[in-house]
This record gives C-alpha cells, sequence and structure tokens, in this order.
C-alpha cells in the first residue's frame, strides 16, 4: 500500500523538478557503510554489492542519479520540505482510546504508528488490535525478508492465535459451537490497524480452519481459565510457526493457495508482540525487532528500559544457546560473520523453512511445486546445514508491571535500531511530547477572538511549527533516516534519501515500522494505589 | 414515551451554548436505567442508521403505507454527522437531480415543524454564492439558468447588491454573486428527530443503541438481521449507515460494496456579534476563498473545504457516535484567513469552538442510492458530500419510491449504487480519491475534467503503446480511455490552465482527428466496452434474450441488432448491440458504465438454469474501432478477404483473421455513424493486430483518434447514448429509435405494452438534434448539458449532450423538448409541434438561436466523397 501512496506523491513531485546540489557526496558517502540484507545468498547479495559500493561508488552514483522510469537524465527531483512530510506522513496513523471502546484497558492514552518502506513491496507490517473476547490490546510489529509473503501471513494470523490463546474455556466453546452450526462466530479482534492488503479470501478460510483445529486443542485441554498470558504468547507463537511449517507439507489442492503457503514458509519473518491489559504489559519477541519503554523518574529523569534481546549473533545468551542445541562439531560453524550458518541476521524467525527442515524434507516438497522460480522461492540449502532446525519462532517473553513513571512504550523494526540507539529514540519521543505540549500550550491559552487567533496561527505557520509531526512516529522516521554520521539532522540528507528510486533504496535505508504508546500515569498510579 | 427518551438525548448546533456537554455523560445515564428491549421478531423493512437520511427513509415510507418499518440506530438518533452538520439547506447545485432533491427538502423542512410540532430551527435566510473571478461568474450563471426553469427564484447581481444584502462583507474583488433567496438554515439534528416522531406517528418502530453486525442473505435476498439484541427477520433492509455504510455492506454473506470515505471537515463557532446578526442573515458561500459562512446565535458558523484535506477512519470503525474528535487550528488557518479577507469586521469576534465534524465523500462527489446489484432487498442511501442536509428530504423519498414502487420518480442513474463495481471499493482507492474530491467541492466545475488520483487501475494492452503517441486519458469505471492525441510538435496547457468554459485547447487537435476519420481512416481503442456473452444448449438464449429486449433477435447468424433493454414502462435500462454468434450465442456490447447494472438487470430475469450461461468477458477482448472510408482497405489488406458491403455488408460479424492472428470478431458497425469496423481481438493478440493496422494503414493515411473526436462524430450525426441522452425514462418512440422496437416480432418483451400505449397517445417528449446558429465557436461560452431549451420564448425542455460538429461547422446540443400547457401540464409532442418553432438554448444566461432537427443532417460532404472512394476502388479492382 505505501508503495502506491509514494508513487503517487512522487508523480505529483515530478512536477516540480529541481537540480540536486551536492547529492553526489552524499551518496557515496552513505553508500559504503549501510548495505544491510538480512538473506546473504540473494541475487542482490552484499558480497558483490559492497565490492562496487567501495570499488566503484562512482556506478553507484551515476545509477542513482537516474530515478527509474523517468526521462529526466540529468535531474534529480529534490523534494520540497511540504513533499518530505506527505511522503513521511503517507503511511501515518493515530488512535486515541476513548470512552465508549471499553474493552480497552485504560492504561493506555493513546498510540501513534507510521511506517516507511525501502524495499518494494514493503516487507515490514505492523499491526494493532483489541481482544474482543478478553481485555487486552495486542501491538505487532513483524519484520519481513526474502519477501513479504511471512511477515503478510504472520501479522495477519498471529493476532488471532494470542486471542484464541487468551479466551476462556467457555468462550472456546460458543466459537465452536458458532462455528459448527454454521452461525456467524464471535467477533475475536477489533483491528485499529490492519497490517494490509489482505491475502485472498478462500485463503482465509484455509487459515480459519488450522484456527479452529488450534482452539479445538486448547478446548481438550480442559482449562476452564484459559493460558496464561506468558502461556498463550508463548504457545501462539510457535503454534502458527508449525502451521505455517505444516501446511506445505500437507497436500492442499488449490493451487493458488499452496503457492502462497510456499512463499510464506520459505520467506521469514520476525516478530515483536505486546499486550497491554490493565497494568500487565506482556512484550513476546522473536527476532530483532525491538520493544523499550521510556521512563521518567520522579526527579524528571528520562530513562530507558529494554523490554526485549535482539536474538542475533551480537546477543551471547542465543550464541550459547545456539551452541547447546548443536553438536559441539559445529561450534564454529552455527554462526559465521555475525549471521546464523553465514547467512541469517536474526536468530528467531517465522518461516524460513530452509533452516528448519532437513534437506530431505525441503526436497520433498519443492519437488510438488511447479515453478519456484515464478515464485520467488529460493531453492537453498546453506551449507554446515548438519542439524537442523537452527531457527525457532520460540519467542522470549518479559513481564512488566506497568508504574505510574513508565510513560511510553516504542516498538519498531531494526530499521530505526540499526540507526538510533535506545537513548535516542526515548530523546526524541520526549522531544516531541515536549513540543507538543508546548503547541498545545500556545493554543491551550486560546486567544479569544478571531483576529488574535489569526495572527498566532500566521506566526506558528512562519516558524513552520504547523509543519511539526503530530506523530511521534513520523519524528523517528524523520531522524532515522535524515541524521548524519554526527546525529545532526540534515534536509537535503532526508530528502535526498526519499527520493531515492526503487532499486537502490534498500541499500541506504531499510523499511522502518515504529509503533509508540503512550499510557495513562494517573490510571496506572490509580490502580496500583488501589490493589 | 420512547421517542420523548430519544427527543431528549440529542441538542443539534442550533440550540444554547451547552450543546456539546448535553450528549455524552446525561445520554448514556438515561439509556442504562432504561428497561431491556425487546426487538420485534420480524418487520417488512428493517432501515439502519437514525441519522436524516435513515430518519427520512423511514419517514417516506409511512407516508407510503409501508408501516411495518423498525430503524435501528447504534449510538443515539442523529448523532452522526447528522448532529455536527452545518445545517446549510443550499438548492445550488450542479446536478438536475441534485436540485430537485434539495428543492423538495426545502419543502418538506419548511412545512416539517406544523406537521410535527417539533422545533426545526427552520429560518428562509437566503443564501449569496461569491463570484472572485469570471469564470466562477460563468459557473454560477448555468446554475440559475438552471434553476429558473424548475421554479427556484434565483438571480445574479452586483457586487453592489451583495454589499447590500450582507452589510459585512468585503465585497472588493468580487465581479458578482448569485443570490438564491428561499434558501434556508436549520438544525439538521432536530429535521432527523421530527422525521423520526413523524415516522413513529406513522408505525415505524425506532429502536436505539442496537447495533446490526450481520445482514443475514440466502440464495441472493435479504432474510433479516443479527443484532446485539437479537435477530429480525426482514425482506428488505436499508443501509443508511453513514461513515459506517462500507463497514457494514461487508457484514454480510454476500458483501455489498458501497465506495466512500470519510475525511475530518472543520467548522468554527462564534459568540454573538455586538448587535447580534438577525436570523435572517443569509448564508454565504465563497467557493473561490474555499468557505461557507452563516448566522449562528447572533454569530457566525464557518467552515470551508481545504485543500489539503484529512482522511480518517480508513482502518474502519472506531467508535459508535461522532465525538471527541481533535481540532486542528493550525489546519484551519487559511480557511481563517480566507474568513477575515471576506468579513474583516469580525476579527474581534470571539471563539466559541473548532467542530471537527467528519463527512463521507464518495468517488464522483455524487451520493450512492438504491439497491445492491448482488443483493435483492439491499438497498443503501448514503455518501452525502457533505449535503446530506440538503440532500436527506428528497433522497428519501426516491429510495422510499424505488422501495414501494420498484423504481423512482425521476431519473436517478447519476446517483444509483450500480455506477459502482467492486473495483472502487479499495480502502487505498477511496483514501487517495477522497483526498481529490473534498476540495473539488469548492473547484471550479468545468466541463469534461477528470479526477487525477485513482487512475491507471483497468487499462488496455495498448496502454502503454498509446500513451507514448501522445494519448490523454479519461476514466470511465476505471478504465483509461484515450481522449484525443497531441501531436509531438504541440504543447497543451497544463492542468490548472486548461479549465476553460469556452473554447479549449485541444480544438484543433480534434479537428484533425474527426476529418481522418471522415476522409481516411483512425482507430480507436474502445475496449472498455462492456462485453458479455450469452450462450445456451437449446433456444433459451434467444427466448430470455427476445423477452428482455426490444428489438428482434431471431436474426440469421453472423447479423448485428440494435436494441434497447427496456423496463415495464419502456424505458431505456441499456442500449446496446448483440451479435448472433451461433444460433445458440449471442454477444452483446454495452456502455463502459453497465457493467454492474446490466449484469444485475439480465441476472434478475434470467432463469436458473445450468443450461443457459451468461458470462462476462469485457476483460478477454480488447476493441479496436476502423474507422473512416479507407477502414475496408486496410481490413481487406490484412486479412486478403473481400470487405466491400456485397461480402460483408453492414451490421454484420464475422470471426476472421487479420495479419497472424486468426480468429478475430470483426464487425461491419460502428458507434458513430460513420463507415468503419470495430475489431474485437483476444486481449493476447491486441499489439500484433494494432501494430499490423498502423503500419498497413500508414499507405491510407491511418492515425490514433480518441474519444472526443467520437463524440462529435456521433452528436453530429444523431446518435444518442445511453448514461447522457437516454435513461431509464426515456423510451425508444421518444428520441426516434422506432426502428430498434420490432412490437410485432411475435413474442412479447418487457416494455412492450408500455409502448402500444405510447404508439397510440402520442409522445409527451422528443429527443431533438439542436444546431446554434449565431455562436461564435471562438469567442462565446461553449454548450455542455443541461441547458435550457426556449420555443417561441417558452421553456420546453434540457439539453442532454453537445459537441461541436466540424463537419457542420456549428455547434450540436441534443436535448429533449416538451409542450407544456398554460397550467403546467405535458402535452403530446408531435413532428410538427417541433418543427413549427423558433428555437434558442441558453447558455449561463445568454440565449443563442437554434435550429431543431428531428434527423441527422444529411452531409453533402461525406457522400461525394464516398462516391469519389467507390470510383477509385473500382479503378483499383480492374
Amino acid at each position: 500500500m505505501s508503495s502506491t501512496v509514494s508513487y503517487w506523491i512522487l508523480s505529483s513531485a515530478r512536477k516540480t523538478i529541481a537540480t540536486l546540489q551536492g547529492g553526489q557526496r552524499l551518496y557515496s558517502r552513505y553508500a559504503s557503510n549501510r548495505i544491510i540484507s538480512r538473506w546473504r545468498f540473494f541475487p542482490q547479495g552484499p558480497a558483490t554489492l559492497k565490492d562496487n559500493a567501495t570499488a566503484c561508488g562512482g556506478i553507484a552514483v551515476q545509477k542513482a542519479y537516474r530515478h527509474t522510469s523517468t526521462e529526466e537524465e540529468d535531474f534529480h527531483l529534490q523534494l520540497s520540505p511540504e513533499q518530505v512530510n506527505e511522503v513521511l506522513r503517507a503511511g501515518e496513523s493515530a488512535h486515541k482510546i476513548l470512552d465508549l471502546v471499553s474493552r480497552a484497558p485504560d492504561s493506555v492514552l493513546r498510540f501513534e504508528s507510521n511506517q516507511l518502506a525501502a524495499n518494494s513491496p514493503v516487507e515490514d507490517r505492523g499491526g494493532i488490535a483489541a481482544c474482543l473476547q478478553t481485555n487486552g490490546l495486542l501491538f505487532g510489529i513483524f519484520d519481513g525478508h526474502g519477501g513479504h509473503a511471512c511477515a503478510q501471513a504472520v501479522s495477519e494470523r498471529l493476532f488471532y492465535y494470542v486471542a484464541v490463546s487468551l479466551m476462556s474455556q467457555q468462550t472456546l466453546e460458543q466459537m465452536e459451537e458458532a462455528m459448527e452450526s454454521m452461525k456467524p462466530l464471535l467477533p475475536i479482534l477489533q483491528w485499529l490497524k490492519h497490517p494490509g492488503d489482505s491475502i485472498y479470501k478462500d485463503v482465509t478460510s484455509v487459515h480459519l480452519d488450522h484456527l479452529r483445529v488450534y482452539w479445538q486443542e486448547l478446548l481438550n485441554l480442559h482449562m476452564e481459565m484459559g493460558l496464561n498470558t506468558e502461556e498463550a504468547l508463548m504457545y501462539s507463537f510457535q503454534r502458527l510457526d508449525s502451521d505455517i511449517s505444516l501446511e506445505i507439507q500437507a497436500p492442499l489442492e488449490d493451487e493458488m493457495t499452496r503457492n502462497l503457503s510456499l512463499q510464506v514458509a520459505f520467506s521469514g519473518a520476525t516478530a515483536c508482540l505486546a499486550h497491554v491489559d490493565g497494568v500487565h504489559l506482556h512484550v513476546a519477541n522473536a527476532g530483532d525487532c525491538r520493544a523499550i519503554l521510556g521512563v521518567q523518574e520522579d526527579n524528571g529523569m528520562w530513562s530507558c528500559l529494554p523490554l526485549t534481546r535482539d536474538h542475533n549473533a551480537w546477543n551471547p545468551a542465543e550464541l550459547s544457546r545456539l551452541k547447546r542445541e548443536h553438536p559441539e562439531s559445529e561450534d564454529r560453524t552455527v554462526i559465521m560473520e555475525n549471521r546464523l550458518l553465514g547467512v541469517l541476521m536474526p536468530c528467531r524467525a517465522f518461516g524460513d523453512v530452509q533452516l528448519k527442515w532437513s534437506k530431505e524434507l525441503q526436497r520433498s516438497v519443492l519437488e510438488r511445486c511447479v515453478d519456484t522460480e515464478a515464485l520467488n522461492i529460493y531453492r537453498f540449502t546453506p551449507p554446515h546445514c548438519y542439524t537442523p532446525p537452527y531457527l525457532t519462532a520460540r519467542p522470549e517473553v518479559t513481564y512488566h508491571r506497568l508504574r505510574p513513571q513508565d510513560k511510553f512504550l516504542v516498538l519498531a523494526s531494526d530499521g530505526l535500531w540499526d540507526v538510533l540507539g535506545n537513548e535516542d529514540v526515548v530523546r526524541l519521543v520526549v522531544e516531541h511530547l515536549t513540543e507538543e505540549s508546548q503547541h498545545k500550550a500556545d493554543l491551550a491559552q486560546k486567544p479569544t477572538n478571531l483576529g488574535l487567533m489569526q495572527s498566532l496561527l500566521q506566526q506558528r505557520k512562519a516558524q513552520g511549527l504547523h509543519a511539526a509531526d503530530q506523530n511521534a512516529a513520523t519524528r523517528l522516521i524523520r531522524y532515522t533516516i535524515g541524521n548524519n554520521e554526527y546525529g545532526e539532522m540534515e534536509p537535503e540528507r532526508l530528502s535526498a534519501m526519499l527520493t531515492l528510486p526503487e532499486d537502490l533504496a534498500r541499500m541506504y535505508r531499510d523499511d522502518i515500522t515504529v509503533t509508540v504508546v503512550y499510557f495513562n500515569s494517573d490510571w496506572i498510579g490509580a490502580s496500583s494505589k488501589g490493589s | 414515551v420512547m421517542l420523548h427518551r430519544l427527543l431528549a438525548m440529542v441538542r443539534g448546533p442550533g440550540r444554547c451554548g451547552g450543546w456539546q456537554k448535553g450528549c455524552s455523560a446525561r445520554g448514556s445515564a438515561s439509556a442504562a436505567a432504561a428497561p431491556p428491549v425487546v426487538l420485534p421478531a420480524r418487520a417488512q423493512v428493517v432501515v439502519c442508521g437514525g441519522g436524516i437520511m435513515g430518519t427520512s427513509v423511514a419517514y417516506h415510507l409511512s407516508k407510503m403505507g409501508w408501516k411495518d418499518v423498525v430503524l435501528l440506530e447504534q449510538g443515539r438518533l442523529a448523532a452522526g454527522s447528522t448532529r455536527f452538520c452545518a445545517g446549510i439547506l443550499s438548492t445550488a447545485r450542479h446536478l438536475a437531480i441534485e436540485q430537485k432533491m434539495a428543492d423538495y427538502s426545502n419543502k418538506l423542512y419548511h412545512q416539517l415543524e406544523q406537521e410535527t410540532g417539533i422545533q426545526t430551527g427552520y429560518t428562509r435566510t437566503g443564501s449569496i454564492f461569491l463570484a472572485q473571478t469570471q469564470d466562477r461568474l460563468v459557473s454560477l450563471k448555468r446554475i440559475t439558468s438552471r434553476l429558473n426553469v424548475i421554479g427556484i427564484p434565483c438571480e445574479v447581481v452586483s457586487p453592489k447588491k451583495v454589499a447590500e444584502l450582507h452589510p459585512l462583507l468585503n465585497v472588493h474583488d468580487l465581479v458578482g454573486a448569485m443570490h438564491v433567496p428561499e434558501d434556508a438554515v436549520v438544525s439538521s439534528a432536530d429535521v432527523a428527530l421530527a422525521l423520526a416522531s413523524a415516522a413513529s406517528q406513522n408505525g415505524v418502530q425506532i429502536y436505539d443503541r442496537t447495533s446490526i453486525l450481520h445482514v443475514m442473505v440466502k440464495k441472493g435476498q435479504v432474510t433479516g438481521v443479527e443484532t446485539d439484541k437479537g435477530q429480525i427477520q426482514c425482506q428488505y433492509f436499508v443501509n443508511c449507515a453513514g461513515q459506517w455504510a462500507y463497514e457494514l455492506g461487508l457484514c454480510s454473506e454476500e458483501p455489498v460494496s458501497i465506495p466512500l470515505h470519510a475525511c475530518e471537515h472543520f467548522y468554527l463557532l462564534t459568540r454573538p456579534w455586538e448587535t447580534p446578526l438577525p436570523s435572517s442573515t443569509p448564508t454565504v458561500v465563497d467557493a473561490d476563498g474555499r468557505i461557507y459562512i452563516r448566522n449562528w446565535q447572533g454569530g457566525i458558523l464557518s467552515g470551508g473545504f481545504e485543500k489539503n484535506p484529512k482522511p480518517i477512519f480508513t482502518e474502519g470503525k472506531n467508535q459508535l457516535e461522532i465525538q471527541n474528535l481533535q481540532e486542528d487550528w493550525d489546519h484551519f488557518e487559511p480557511l481563517l484567513s480566507s474568513l477575515l479577507r471576506r468579513m474583516p469586521q469580525l476579527e474581534t469576534l470571539e471563539i466559541v469552538k473548532l467542530v471537527n465534524c467528519p463527512e463521507t465523500f464518495t468517488p464522483d462527489m455524487r451520493c450512492i442510492m438504491g439497491q445492491s446489484p448482488s443483493v435483492r432487498g439491499y438497498f443503501v442511501l448514503v455518501g452525502m458530500n457533505s449535503a446530506g442536509l440538503s440532500f436527506g428530504g428528497g433522497a428519501g423519498k426516491y429510495l422510499a419510491e424505488w422501495m414501494v414502487h420498484g423504481y423512482p420518480s425521476e431519473n436517478v442513474w447519476e446517483l444509483d449504487l450500480k455506477r459502482f463495481g467492486a473495483l472502487q471499493s479499495s480502502r487505498t482507492f477511496l483514501r487517495h480519491r477522497v483526498m481529490e474530491v473534498m476540495p473539488l467541492l469548492y473547484d471550479l466545475k468545468v466541463p469534461r475534467w477528470d479526477f487525477q488520483t485513482g487512475r491507471q487501475l483497468r487499462t488496455s494492452p495498448l496502454y502503454d503503446r498509446l500513451d507514448a503517441q501522445g494519448a490523454r486519458w479519461m476514466e470511465k469505471h476505471g478504465f483509461e480511455r484515450p481522449k484525443y492525441f497531441v501531436p509531438p510538435d504541440k504543447d497543451l496547457l497544463a492542468l490548472e490552465q486548461s479549465k476553460t468554459f469556452y473554447k479549449p485547447d485541444w480544438f484543433e487537435i480534434v479537428e484533425s482527428e474527426v476529418k481522418c476519420c471522415k476522409e481516411a481512416v483512425c482507430v480507436i481503442d474502445m475496449s472498455s466496452f462492456t462485453k458479455f456473452e450469452i450462450t445456451s444448449t437449446g433456444d433459451q438464449a434467444l427466448e430470455i434474450l427476445q423477452y428482455l429486449f426490444s428489438n428482434d433477435l431471431d436474426v440469421p447468424v453472423g447479423h448485428i441488432v440494435h436494441t434497447g433493454m427496456l423496463n415495464e414502462r419502456g424505458g431505456y435500462e441499456n442500449d446496446c448491440s448483440i451479435a448472433r454468434l451461433s444460433k445458440r450465442s449471442f454477444f452483446m456490447i454495452s456502455p463502459t458504465d453497465q457493467q454492474v447494472h446490466c449484469w444485475a438487470w439480465l441476472k434478475k430475469y434470467m432463469p436458473e438454469d445450468s443450461n443457459l450461461i451468461l458470462e462476462d468477458v469485457t476483460w478477454k477482448y480488447t476493441a479496436l474501432n476502423l474507422i473512416g472510408p479507407r477502414a475496408v482497405d486496410v481490413l481487406s489488406e490484412l486479412s486478403y478477404a473481400p470487405m466491400t458491403p456485397d461480402h460483408f455488408p453492414s451490421l454484420f460479424c464475422k470471426e476472421m483473421s487479420v495479419g497472424y492472428a486468426n480468429g478475430i470478431r470483426v464487425m461491419s458497425m460502428t458507434h458513430t455513424g460513420e463507415p468503419g469496423f470495430m475489431l474485437y481481438i483476444p486481449i493476447e493478440y491486441a499489439l500484433h493486430v494494432y501494430n499490423e493496422v498502423m503500419s498497413v494503414g500508414q499507405k491510407y493515411g491511418i492515425r490514433n483518434a480518441g474519444y472526443y473526436a467520437l463524440r462529435s462524430l456521433r452528436i453530429e450525426k444523431f446518435f444518442a447514448f445511453w448514461g447522457q441522452d437516454l435513461n431509464t425514462l426515456t423510451t425508444p418512440l421518444e428520441c426516434g429509435g422506432e426502428s430498434r422496437v420490432k412490437l410485432d416480432k411475435g413474442v412479447d418483451f418487457i416494455g412492450r405494452d408500455a409502448l402500444m400505449q405510447q404508439r397510440q397517445n402520442g409522445v409527451y417528449k422528443r429527443l431533438t438534434m439542436f444546431i446554434l446558429d449565431d455562436h461564435d465557436t471562438d469567442l462565446d461560452l461553449w454548450p455542455w448539458w443541461g441547458e435550457p431549451i426556449y420555443r417561441n420564448g417558452q421553456y420546453v425542455g434540457k439539453t442532454t449532450s453537445s459537441a461541436y460538429g466540424y463537419t457542420l461547422e456549428r455547434h450540436v446540443c441534443l436535448g429533449f423538448v416538451h409542450n407544456f400547457s398554460d397550467t403546467g401540464e405535458e402535452q403530446v409532442v408531435t413532428a410538427d409541434f417541433i418543427n413549427r418553432g423558433e428555437y434558442e438554448i441558453d447558455i449561463a444566461g445568454h440565449r443563442f438561436q437554434a435550429k431543431a432537427k428531428l434527423y441527422p443532417v444529411p452531409s453533402l460532404l461525406t457522400h461525394r466523397r464516398r462516391k469519389e472512394d467507390v470510383e477509385l476502388s473500382d479503378l483499383h479492382g480492374k
């Protein structure tokens, strides 16, 4: 979706073309240090790219100069600040929890999210939903690799798995009953932000069947209260991943469903999912998305409380887990060049059956498949793959009881964390809050008459205040791609980064998806006193 | 009792200052105290939505005698857009049907207080539409001349008069204005409550705080609704859910696509002016300044339609009523500045608040009403584009008529849900399109305006090829169609500058395309046409088609028949061409926007029979129109088959080879009356055939042409098109289509009785062709459509389409002539009546003399050419 948005904006921007001054330097400087591809065996693997970029940086620049599908050989478009804002804000969404949506926990005040694509189509997904049969809000960030299929599937399905896992025995029985008598189901979720283009209807019905099998199994557990949140998150992650894997091992009649399921299983996605119910905050993470809390101590100082640990080669716990799970002989090969088996950055993820299945199983499944090439499936068994599975979707679940000093939660894909540190992120959100309250203050002591109001508004316009980001997620993205190596905001760089042609964008930046959730400290304070 | 409770809950902006507070807290308390309600188990009609639309539909249904009606509202009555509506009722609309709806609403609301005893705050203030530019004034003059003929007083006034009407207005930058003295302001929430109260007295049952979860459908028919308080069985369901209609449409076994999307809309409320403005202060619309201003309790209420709207609720529903939406003063700044420019003295006026009231918009700026094409008994009335109050009464009446009688009393095709299909329902498309539509409300509306967003959705395989050759595009039903081709050496004006009511910059381009169609050969990509195939194992296809179409379809295989698809009243539901491919299969070509409507109509009448198959093959064929005297040469050279009239008579269809491609469906017909062929090409051959045609055609002077050339050709030849000239209320006898009706074909068909009757009684209107006489193409305003026609100084009807005829070197308008008696009754129109009149066409207040014709003008020029051609080809033959 966002690719269409930016296409529209870019094509309207194209009308105002200006030569880009000093763009050349920008590209060459950037090209050398930001080439990250999750899967290294992909056609445009970093090995060749790196050579290109360092040795013949000039070529990359030449190419960057030409925008794909335009004739303006010698021009590059530079966006005006308004156009930059339009591009950055195209993916914005904000939501305020209202009294009427009584099912949402009172601890959440509002949330803001945004997404900026680098891949085409974008491989990140973000979704937000309220569980309708239990209390609680779910916030999810999904970062796909090797295509968007897996991220799309996980982002749509995981919420349902979690919601079902949290349901009481009684609710599950009602669901089953409705299903049996072909009556409309109880509503499971209310999407507050849908992860995007839903895949085809027929496929959804297959997914619903599998979800049903899952809840039938939960029913058979005979636990009246259902699972606790931690178990629910743990089970649903693993259950969904195994369903993704099993779906293509079982024969599927419909070719389209089958092809889609293959694409899902042979691509991958990391996931970070937060569940907020009153003061209870659970975060389940598998991969290198990250969730942090912005905390304001009594003395007014801000600090950061990480709620997840990245599952990658820089995490000693993950390293020792991997070594523990595989024979000693593989100690040197299980992580090579900071990648799992030398190929994959995150050590936990959905999909990626190449790293989960034996060679034999892979072969037998793919033999049945007509044309892997056309489906963009990479038939590849990494070297040193002796004792699969190497990859798991088992999440690490952390629990945090919200305190009045916990002001906000930031969830984002690694496109953000690669550039900004946890402290930077907290600082930027705090700045955003301060500015927002200042702007509000300007308007809070509202001028009483129209003339005064007009001059205040015109003043604000002149200062550019009206153009300030209303959305903290947008601000974070703006700084992620606009910061130079000294950590300063550089407008030219921002504009240049946003006008990169589709085929180049991924080399300079990653997909970025951010959600910022603001907590209601007063409510949290009152309810912790109460209990 | 219930009604009292309902009435107590909502206070519109027409009331005292505390209106905003009154709603949220108190309302819920009283509901909580109320005993649990029990819904009726069944009803004839369930209306969803307690806003002005839902209450108006319920009111009109009950007036027409349908009293077994249940109205359900998820929040409280009139708590959606209706509550926050600015309360301006304006009849100055661009479409005739919209003018009529607004006029009816005005009259209805005027007497509503008397009828129901509920105060509606109705005040006849009149309204003033300002023009800062000459073009805007032209636009207002056009509206003026059209309002006057339907009996709505309205006049164009000078800036000086404006200053007298409204002393606070700055009139220095104005060139004129339009004054509509009978426009009014009214509290829309109170109107909705009054309508609800009247409906309730007529027997309609109203339940608030009841959400519909699901609409039950069995075998394509509504059977009931499932609500959070239980089920109701019903035969009819009416979706008047406003902002929530899109999602409600999907909550059904058979989803109903209702393309609409909401945008935030802001307006300002102020405290009273030092000397409170009198309640009769006229409403001001300054479209060039993008704002409206009305009197509100002695102060003002002012809002507008900004250039950069903020779409919301893309993700869908998140609250039951509209409340707590954020104000955004920074966003409002341009409108505020515009307001203070218009009324500088208001600077000292004190602010009460900035209201954020989301409004729904549709992809073409027209509201949506009618029955779902896929679910019988599922009706819709939504998407008001900020004019819900103005349309509420009239739209509710038409929809009620539609449900009770099976059709509304006016032609509402322009508003019919079936003009859209599922293809307009993508959220991304809607979000982008409404961002264009909302500012367009106050933009200048000029002829031939094309939407810029949501384009390139459906294209022909030749799109890129044509685009590279300079094609400029227009869109119909999501399909890109070429308008004309800009030669490489020519530059056209930028989009904004090209807006004009006068001679457009493409005039010469289209002229040369037309000339080429007349003298040599042109190729036009007409792939957007709707194409159906009807096949059966036995005679079922022929039988059903004979029943559905007015012409005789029992023709030899290979013949093409032009025919109308008529309704019971003899009116055109569709006008199409049908080729008999074999004894048992037919190929049907209809206008582009008939894809949904025609399909629904055929499905409605076709028996459930697995031996009778209807297939939409629109996407399977690329259609090329080879048009012009040389088309025959190009084709015969490409196919090595003789194409002369002896071998390939007119209105004939053959499968043949063109170039390397075999199985091309070639039809000796055009849609303009020129000689030529239609080629229906399986899409994979499209590029090949196009290339072959272009390369072989080179020596005959072939070139690309677009729809503007086609339009000029067909109007000059007096070819009426469905959707523009023909509609469900016009019969073949009223537009010279007698030859396309076979009353004595030996089989009964729909509409036959009505036509028999009409043949006996005579027609009450007649489609006539007008040739403008004293019109200067270079200097005068161009006709468009909807211009009033005067006969001997008396208003007799309106034009339906117009174009410049390059052969006649005159403007040609098509339009209907009526014969009104002194008392306004319609009388029979005879050929003699038409011929014995002096005619004038009123373009924006200026009347031009016109000659009326009942039959196309035989063109001497083309005749002579054709004769030469025959001689020439004879020469070649020898």
